[in-house]
């Protein structure tokens, strides 16, 4: 398998893609970060005692299909958006990239983040957790199929809100 | 005249000048706050679970309760149970996991260990304790009362409280409408817990909940998201609401609002969001409700929403979806949500996923809208620093009307929260 891993992709080039996206994310260009991402992509932040579990038969706290995520960056970009306005400012710091699988021509990933997050009137959160990503190539390009982040914490407790992309 | 009062009561109320306001020193008071441990959670009827949280013998959750840490279980003989938890001998917790299913609970800092149904099992060195020491006396402390309404089980700790049906009273025919979306009247929470902290004093979340007079400014854009999915929410004209909704007194510090529905509902309510493919269905969930409740009924169940809070911090809100949340005030300017989606029983796979992705384009930590209600509260909390000097929040809307005539955007539900919330500060004072 690794042979075959190899000849689809390297972890130099999922590193560069998930920098890229840490970059996007905390610059706010929510529009650019969605092109990184299939049509038929999905965005899973699983409920903090239940990280493991499958959206369909387990109330998350974020499960958005294109439709859903596309509606959200629109929220987001709102200065309605009451949770991010002023918009959170964002420190993303990503690492222990690995290749865990292939499957078809899905590319499996994980990675580690520690997400800084500050906003004005409010305490520093700190949201630490691992990635798992669905990776597909498309006209030469990777991009995002799934991304689940799923976060350490007992309990989001004085996280709060995930109000942002996290 | 003066529109505010001068004065240093906690609620005031003018029905001649159709005003009500209460003191913000409600909110960031720790004297306030221990009052409030001692007069109302330590003799209102307080949620602890439901039964289909623990389906089998031995299932356990560990969660506060009136801010007591508690263990809501089912014992090995099937019965369901409410335990204090805290081990006799020296006061540690004997459940230190969230959940699970246990034989026993075990003390790990001595060794105690205690059966399912709270007694005693046994001690480590037992005869080192006088011939006065009675296993049958130490076992661990049930709450004072637990009673169930219809699997929604709550503890008192006053043993002279009224029995929970007398104090549910009116409450119970919206927590029955809820319950009727199921064919075989069995609801039960999903998998899954939103448990997060909010900056602000937990009665906030009491009149947020039932709140609609801040749809408009504060949940524009989830509104947005329901147009751009082709949901009809544009309100007629002189509304503040896509329908005309009212705010209900239900007794005893109960309240809800009670709308006709424009957002969809899982039962059985179709809108675009849910997409062509859950027509069909969402028809014959309909008809099913239609055969067995006729068609009056019916109606109440699929188009009609409703924001419920059990008096004082439980709250069913039966909108895009179901949840049920209770929050625990931690401080005076802290409180902890804990929060579920309930559903039938019987749903289809489909149904379940359905009901579970409309949840969330609305409640939650992550939905479209209820982190800006967390941003609304937060905001007010904050503004409180202030309350010497800006005193009172208005919750005057609708004082001039009749009980029966008070809009969902009006205050009179909320007036009936605050109402209660000071009888029973008075009682005990």
């Amino acid at each position: 398998m690794n042979e075959v891993l190899a000849a689809t992709v390297s972890r130099a080039e999922i590193e560069d893609l998930l920098y890229h996206e840490a970059d996007l994310l905390d610059s706010w260009r929510l529009d650019e970060w969605l092109t990184l991402l299939t049509d038929d992509a999905a965005y899973y932040v699983p409920p903090n005692d239940k990280p493991d579990a499958d959206a369909r038969f387990t109330l998350f706290t974020i499960a958005d299909d294109m439709v859903r995520l596309r509606e959200r960056v629109i929220r987001l970009k709102d200065p309605n958006c009451h949770a991010e306005y002023p918009p959170s400012r964002t420190r993303r710091l990503i690492g222990n990239v690995r290749i865990t699988g292939i499957d078809g021509d899905v590319i499996c990933a994980a990675a580690n983040f520690i997400v800084h997050r500050y906003r004005i009137n409010d305490l520093p959160r700190v949201f630490v957790g691992h990635y798992r990503y669905k990776l597909r190539r498309q006209g030469g390009r990777l991009k995002i199929a799934e991304r689940r982040a799923i976060l350490d914490a007992e309990e989001l407790g004085l996280l709060g809100s995930v109000s942002f992309i996290l | 005249m003066n529109y505010q009062p001068s004065s240093d009561d906690f609620i005031v109320e003018n029905p001649s000048q159709q005003t009500f306001f209460v003191n913000r020193e409600v909110f960031v008071s720790d004297d306030v706050l221990e009052r409030e441990r001692r007069a109302i959670f330590d003799h209102c009827w307080i949620y602890v679970g439901h039964a289909s949280e623990l389906k089998n013998p031995g299932d356990f959750k560990t969660r506060p309760v009136a801010g007591r840490p508690a263990i809501f279980c089912r014992d090995r003989d099937g019965v369901v149970r409410a335990l204090i938890n805290c081990c006799r001998h020296r006061g540690a917790l004997v459940c230190r996991e969230r959940e699970g299913n246990a034989r026993q609970f075990y003390c790990m800092y001595h060794g105690w260990t205690y059966h399912t149904d709270g007694r005693l099992k046994s001690v480590p060195g037992a005869d080192a304790y006088g011939g006065a020491f009675d296993n049958a006396e130490m076992g661990l402390m049930p709450v004072p009362r637990l009673e169930a309404y219809r699997d929604f089980y709550f503890a008192n700790f006053d043993r002279a409280a009224v029995d929970l049906d007398s104090y549910l009273g009116r409450a119970k025919d919206y927590i029955d409408i809820v319950i009727d979306q199921s064919p075989s009247g069995k609801m039960q929470i999903i998998s899954g817990t939103q448990e997060y902290d909010i900056r602000a004093n937990w009665k906030l979340l009491v009149e947020n909940s039932v709140d609609d007079y801040h749809l408009i400014s504060t949940h524009s854009t989830w509104l947005n998201y329901m147009r751009n999915s082709g949901v009809n929410v544009t309100p007629p004209k002189g509304e503040l609401l896509p329908t005309r909704g009212f705010g209900r007194d239900l007794g005893n510090g109960h309240l809800t609002t009670d709308n006709p529905n424009y957002r969809g509902r899982p039962v059985a309510r179709w809108i675009s969001v849910y997409g062509e493919d859950a027509k069909a269905d969402i028809d014959a969930m309909r008809g099913e409700l239609v055969a067995r409740l006729g068609s009056a009924r019916a109606a109440r169940v699929a188009d009609t929403n409703r924001n419920l809070c059990i008096f004082p911090n439980l709250v069913i809100n039966d909108g895009s979806s179901v949840t049920v949340r209770h929050f625990h005030p931690i401080a005076p300017d802290r409180m902890h949500v804990i929060a579920w989606a309930l559903g039938p029983v019987e749903e289809t796979e489909a149904q379940r996923a359905r009901r579970l992705h409309a949840f969330l384009t609305f409640y939650g930590p992550g939905g479209f809208a209820t982190p800006d209600d967390v941003a609304a509260l937060e905001a007010a909390q904050l503004g409180f620093a202030a309350w010497r000097e800006v005193r009172w929040s208005d919750l005057s809307r609708g004082m001039g009307k009749p009980t029966d005539q008070q809009l969902a955007t009006d205050e009179g539900h909320l007036r009936v929260f605050w109402r209660k919330w000071n009888e029973l500060m008075e009682a005990r004072a």
